[in-house]
């Protein structure tokens, strides 16, 4: 039920900043998020647009076409906002292609309980590129940090190998090491590692960081600069977003199998954001807005208050976007003199919200390029959406009331 | 042998033709399932849309034996015949015609 006061409201409001992520699914599916603009996310609620593997696949792919430091540095800027991007802006990160320096010893220590997931996760990998031995300490770790970390391993790993190992070894070390991140942070330092890949001296870079003070940027930094460099070359195959494809494409590398279409495909989506960077950033702005805030009037109506925000973003006459949510709800409503929408009936911030969404499928996103950036224009009775991104016009439906039937005291509708 | 087909070709500039009157109009013609509220928790489903071939009073029949629920035919002016289920029948109505061999596509959910 619509939450009455305003304060319970705005706990209503909190619990939904995650759900609308998972739930405006309808949305453009390829302008989802894109790491490059995380500070959106905070600001606005209901992000539109899941993350799909096709979106990840373009935006590392747009990372690895070089796009990559403008990501890396939003990312270690960002660091610290977002744990759930971070999962992403780290894949960017990876394909950072130049080492930089040592010397960002900023250290924000702050925050570093939030980063630890993420930190730990470079760390397998980068453990793996430098083929460290695996360490003991199995206690700490908690199942969930294992199953974030394989894929990621057998991302880094995979694509990673240099053909020194065989792969069944190497997945069990990543488990172990897994299980030893976090006595790996500290004892980065002191581990004798066969390390196999030849990468060591910058493993020893990497340890001085460590050691001196765990500094969070730093750390990352150099751990990113190394994933890089040990999979560099082979990113096309790290960049797949599951961790069973990057299985599977580490598996070619020894056997002479045909490549599966999953497979191809992911290669072609790769080579063709690779080719044109610009492809998953432009389409990449996230489309947001803040939930519908509905309140009971009464026992018999909801008020819609935030209705003129929400117009405004979407750059919707409220008329419009009134006259649709009336027919799709079946009711009537009125706008009041603060400019809120009250409605006839029970209604809930999910519902009004669902509705919302549909409205935005279909008058808001473009058909074309699935941007929100779009004008609504009326002619001679047609009603067509401009595309301002890519110019495409085409008209769309006027909204229609349906059959309605006749609800409550017959004697009232007469008079 | 004389060829069949030919002896009487449909005429698509005739207006009574049906068959080409289909086609045009086919794409306009969704079949529109609605709720409305009622007092309290109740609501009503209205279909509505459904080509006139097929029997109403059969189909409503089975919806509600199905649904467990009550509806009446109702005769709109402007809307055609709407049946009409008691609650939140939504669902239910969109999985029967699906099941029916009716198009995803060409039904519309309406409501919250």
């Amino acid at each position: 039920m619509a939450s009455e006061d305003p304060m319970a409201m705005f706990a209503d409001m909190k619990k939904k900043k995650k759900k609308p992520k998972v739930a405006f699914s309808e949305e453009p599916a390829s302008a989802d998020a894109d790491p490059t603009y995380p500070p959106k996310e905070p600001i606005d609620d209901p992000a539109l647009g899941p993350v799909t593997a096709h979106e990840r696949i373009a935006t590392s792919a747009a990372a690895n076409a070089g796009g990559a430091e403008d990501a890396e540095a939003d990312d270690l800027k960002n660091m610290f906002g977002d744990l759930k991007k971070k999962k992403k802006k780290k894949e960017l990160a990876i394909e950072e292609p130049e080492p930089a320096p040592v010397a960002d010893a900023n250290a924000n220590e702050l925050d570093f309980s939030d980063i630890k997931k993420p930190k730990k996760k470079k760390e397998v990998q980068l453990d793996l590129d430098d083929g460290a031995a695996p360490l003991d300490d199995f206690s700490d770790l908690k199942k969930k940090k294992k199953k974030k970390d394989i894929p990621m391993d057998l991302e880094g790993d995979a694509p990673a190998a240099e053909g020194a190992d065989d792969f069944s070894d190497l997945k069990k070390k990543k488990k172990k090491k897994i299980l030893a991140m976090e006595d790996f942070e500290k004892e980065l330092g002191n581990e004798a590692a066969p390390a196999p890949k030849a990468k060591k001296p910058k493993k020893v870079a990497i340890e001085e960081n460590e050691e001196g003070g765990e500094d969070e940027d730093d750390g990352d930094f150099d751990e990113i600069e190394e994933v890089d460099e040990a999979e560099l070359g082979d990113n096309p195959f790290a960049a797949g977003g599951g961790g069973g494809g990057d299985e599977a494409a580490a598996l070619f590398i020894d056997s002479d199998r045909d490549y599966t279409y999953d497979e191809l495909l992911s290669r072609f989506f790769r080579l063709l954001h690779a080719a044109n960077p610009n492809l998953a950033s432009s389409s990449g702005k996230r489309y947001t807005l803040a939930p519908p805030s509905i309140h009971r009037d009464g026992n018999k109506k909801s008020v819609f208050a935030n209705i003129g925000d929400i117009c405004k973003r979407m750059h919707r006459e409220p008329q419009h976007v009134i006259n649709f949510l009336l027919t799709e709800m079946g009711t009537t409503g009125s706008v009041d003199g603060s400019g809120r929408l009250v409605i006839k009936g029970k209604f809930q911030q999910k519902q009004v919200e669902n509705i919302l969404r549909r409205y935005i499928v279909e008058y808001v996103t473009c058909k074309t390029c699935k941007s929100p950036d779009t004008l609504l224009t009326k002619e001679t009775r047609i009603s067509f959406i401009t595309c301002e991104t890519c110019g495409s016009r085409q008209s769309v439906s006027a909204i229609k009331a349906g059959y309605t039937a006749q609800v409550g005291k017959r004697k009232k509708q007469q008079v | 042998m004389s060829i069949q087909n030919l002896a009487n070709p449909a005429d698509p500039f005739d207006a009574d033709n049906d068959d080409f009157e289909q086609t045009d109009s086919t794409k306009e013609n969704y079949i529109h399932i609605r709720i409305q509220q009622r007092n309290g928790r109740k609501t009503l489903t209205t279909l509505q849309g459904l080509s006139p071939e097929y029997d109403y009073k059969k189909i409503l029949k089975e919806f509600k034996k199905q649904f467990a629920c009550n509806g009446t035919l109702i005769e709109d002016e402007d809307m055609g015949t709407v049946i009409q289920l008691q609650g939140d029948q939504r669902a239910k109505i969109l999985k029967f015609l699906t099941e029916q061999g009716i198009h995803r596509d060409t039904i519309k959910l309406h409501g919250f």
